[in-house]
């Protein structure tokens, strides 16, 4: 016997297998970073002194690397777009800015980090600073995650698109998911990082 | 077709060798992506910690039992760090009850549970030829291997394992020794297994259902694994953040759970400060408390299935039991700072928490009496399973009751971190969920096997076990009312207050060592009846769940025709049927299967 619904969707429940267990893992992250943002809240009600972001932290390119995830996202968008299309070539190009804008996003988060630094704005400094790395580090773990993934379904993964169409298109758009769950972090992490 | 379904199922259980392409031993038992592999894997591992955490616990006993005396035999390969001259340091001491309640919950009962039980017996209930991510169960299993070998190491790293409790409160545990890095690292391992596998139970539980398998005709014991994987995904993520943030503690001198101004033995410590201790316990418990829950409801699974073939009839109140474990699920989110009223956070908060841990009694209660009613009017057959399911009910009963006066806030004053809560909370998992387990394995065993296990030895080990295990723990209800803390490595010998109860400690701990004599029993059952155990058919019970359509081992993809479900889980005794059980596989009107 073969496992069902790895591709078509079951009757009953709308959804082939990979859709359901994407939304469901995504559902756990939900709660992960909830309980970070949870203790961001209680930390800072709890906190004597709190300093506004600005004070530590470069807003003008905060703002950049914000742009460049939601751009990230449309590429995403477009990737899997091209692909139910069939336009393969295209699915390349867009899932190549998908893979690279991140990678740009990294490199400048990267500068930021090296400029806290050289500040000495370590996380041992304030429990604000502590909050900033670890949230920043985590979401950018899930970033590394995301662009591995497309990356492998821009390069050596895109082949299955020739053997099972269906199949690759799932998986895209499953990575898609993900990768906007990781953009929507960041557009939570922003503001109540940078701006509040 | 329908007719096939069942009798050429069962007929072809001889010929099980299935024409799969050959695999090589590496890739059939040690990364096997099958479920049954698996779920033999996880059951095997998770018993041989529940062994380990049980030793530790025995040898926590002796210095119960015996405060200051050399531990005869052991004690000489204890190590000087830990038992010079064969005596138990507080500090290891202290160690053995972090890890053996780490060990007993995280690597012992649930991935038995969940990893041995859900893996083996899910899919196959439900008709299903696999998990839904057969790779992503082996990286669970695999991620649970790594995490249990991590807590284990930490054992050797310099100042030993974890030592400040299996709830980790901070600061202690920020300014404890290395080990708790490890358990932190071990943790995340053991996290990261659990999101695999309950991602995998619920798609494969909701997805992977065979024709004709509503969701009214699922067992109770998927219905009890469905609940508790949606408590894992839902709850561990949190103490995931928590050990993230106490890592991120211990390891760049951050403060999310040191406050300002704390002094230890050393001197006032160099961090900033400002962070919040409470924060931890809320973390830590959000996860914990449906935790708790995770434990149960397997359990609560295996005894309805247990119970329900053993009276030989349906169990009273399916419905209600769905809609209460549902209930539970939902509920057990609410309930967590009911195991903080004493933090100090205040007469508000612990109302709320009083009021929904006394709402979720209510389901619980009425599970447990429709598991009571079921047995009303039936024709009990005392098997080993039964046995053990039958003890499951009152123990799990005094478990739960005994947690009432804990709940609500008033008597937890006196109760809270005495002997009284460990008497508790173990009635509920050791006579409780240990025991219901200890049954699921006399259950299914032949479904595994394709034999039974010993009968004789099987009850030695049953009443042997239920009356030492009542020595353990019931008299540390009475040593606890008494005001006997629960972390003291002495047993309490240096309080006035406690000398009149101090002569219980050595009692509890010849129950304890007697309990595990009878463990033995058990060890040699297991592994005596993989080769020589009574050979039987694929339904050795007259059971009607789909597992038993299956063939004994069942083949990889499980069932030798696609089953298709034609009636509810429980039909024993139906009015006007040939015998006194109709399958779930089997068609209206279509002749019973001969077994």
């Amino acid at each position: 016997m073969e496992i069902p619904y790895t591709v078509e969707a079951r009757p009953d429940t709308g959804l082939n297998n990979v859709k359901l267990g994407i939304w469901l893992f995504l559902a756990s992250e939900v709660m992960l970073f909830g309980g970070l943002f949870s203790s961001y809240v209680l930390l800072r009600v709890g906190a004597v002194e709190w300093p506004q972001g600005a004070e530590f932290l470069n807003i003008p390119i905060g703002t950049v690397n914000t742009i460049i995830l939601i751009a990230s996202s449309v590429t995403m968008v477009m990737a899997y777009a091209s692909l139910k299309l069939g336009d393969f070539a295209k699915y390349k190009t867009y899932m190549l800015a998908t893979v690279l804008l991140p990678v740009l996003f990294l490199c400048i988060k990267g500068y930021e980090y090296w400029e806290k630094v050289s500040h000495d704005h370590l996380p041992s400094h304030s429990t604000f600073l502590a909050i900033y790395w670890t949230m920043t580090a985590l979401h950018g773990i899930h970033i590394i995650g995301g662009i591995v993934v497309n990356g492998y379904f821009w390069g050596p993964g895109s082949k299955m698109w020739h053997i099972k169409r269906e199949m690759f298109e799932n998986r895209v758009e499953a990575a898609g998911l993900y990768w906007h769950f990781v953009d929507l972090v960041w557009i939570f992490l922003f503001p109540v990082l940078y701006l509040l | 077709m329908d007719n096939v379904t069942t009798a050429e199922g069962i007929a072809h259980a001889e010929h099980a060798g299935h024409d799969e392409h050959e695999l090589s031993f590496l890739q059939a038992y040690v990364f096997s992506q099958d479920h049954k592999v698996i779920g033999i894997q996880y059951a095997i591992t998770a018993l041989l910690f529940l062994l380990f955490g049980f030793t530790l616990m025995m040898l926590m006993r002796w210095n119960l039992a015996f405060p200051g005396r050399p531990i005869p035999v052991i004690g000489n390969f204890l190590g000087m760090a830990n038992a010079p001259g064969g005596i138990m340091l507080p500090e290891f001491y202290n160690q053995l009850g972090a890890m053996h309640g780490t060990i007993m919950v995280f690597l012992g009962v649930v991935p038995l549970a969940v990893g041995g039980f859900g893996n083996y017996v899910l899919p196959l209930q439900i008709g299903a030829p696999d998990m839904a991510f057969p790779r992503l169960n082996m990286a669970s299993y695999w991620s649970f291997f790594l995490g249990g070998i991590v807590m284990i190491a930490s054992f050797f790293v310099p100042g030993g394992a974890a030592n400040s409790g299996w709830t980790s409160y901070a600061p202690l545990s920020v300014i404890a020794t290395d080990g708790q890095t490890w358990w932190l690292i071990g943790m995340i391992f053991l996290i990261t297994s659990s999101l695999l596998g309950s991602v995998n139970f619920i798609v494969t539980t909701l997805q992977l259902r065979a024709p004709g398998m509503s969701f009214m005709r699922l067992p109770f014991f998927v219905w009890a694994q469905l609940v508790t994987s949606f408590l894992l995904l839902l709850a561990f993520p949190p103490l995931e953040a928590a050990g993230v943030l106490q890592l991120m503690d211990r390891v760049a001198d951050t403060s999310f759970f040191m406050p300002s101004g704390l002094v230890t033995g050393d001197g006032p410590l160099e961090i900033s400060g400002g962070g919040s201790p409470l924060l931890w316990q809320h973390l830590f418990w959000f996860l914990a408390h449906p935790e708790v829950y995770v434990l149960i409801l397997p359990a609560l699974g295996i005894v309805g299935e247990i119970v329900a073939n053993n009276t030989r009839k349906p169990l009273w109140g399916y419905r209600v039991l769905v809609a209460s474990v549902i209930f539970l699920g939902f509920m057990s989110f609410i309930v967590w700072a009911h195991h903080m009223f004493l933090t100090g956070m205040g007469t508000t908060i612990s109302t709320f928490f009083q009021t929904t841990t006394m709402i979720i009694s209510i389901p619980s209660v009425v599970i447990l009496s429709a598991m009571f009613l079921s047995l009303y009017g039936g024709s009990i057959r005392y098997t080993v399973p039964m046995l053990f399911a039958l003890a499951f009910l009152p123990m799990f009963g005094i478990g739960g009751l005994t947690g009432l006066p804990l709940g609500l806030t008033a008597p937890d004053i006196h109760l809270h971190d005495t002997y009284y809560v460990i008497g508790h909370f173990h009635y509920v998992v050791a006579p409780g969920t240990i025991f219901a387990l200890f049954g699921g394995i006399y259950y299914w065993f032949p479904k595994a096997t394709g034999r039974l296990m010993n009968d004789m030895l099987g009850r030695i080990h049953f009443w042997g076990s239920i009356i030492a295990i009542n020595c353990v723990f019931m008299p540390m209800f009475v040593t606890g009312l008494a005001g006997m803390n629960r972390r003291l490595y002495d047993g309490g010998m240096q309080y006035a207050h406690l000398q009149g109860v101090l002569e219980w400690n050595q009692f509890m701990s010849y129950g304890a060592w007697a309990l595990g004599f009878f463990q033995i029993f058990f060890i040699f059952n297991f592994f005596w009846s993989i080769r020589h155990g009574k050979k039987v058919d694929d339904n050795p019970w007259q059971s009607t769940t789909l597992e038993w359509q299956a063939p004994s081992p069942p083949p990889h993809g499980n069932f030798t025709t696609p089953p298709e479900v034609h009636r509810g889980p429980y039909e024993y005794s139906v009015p006007g049927a040939s015998s006194d059980f109709s399958m779930q596989g089997q068609a209206p009107g279509a002749e019973p299967a001969k077994v």
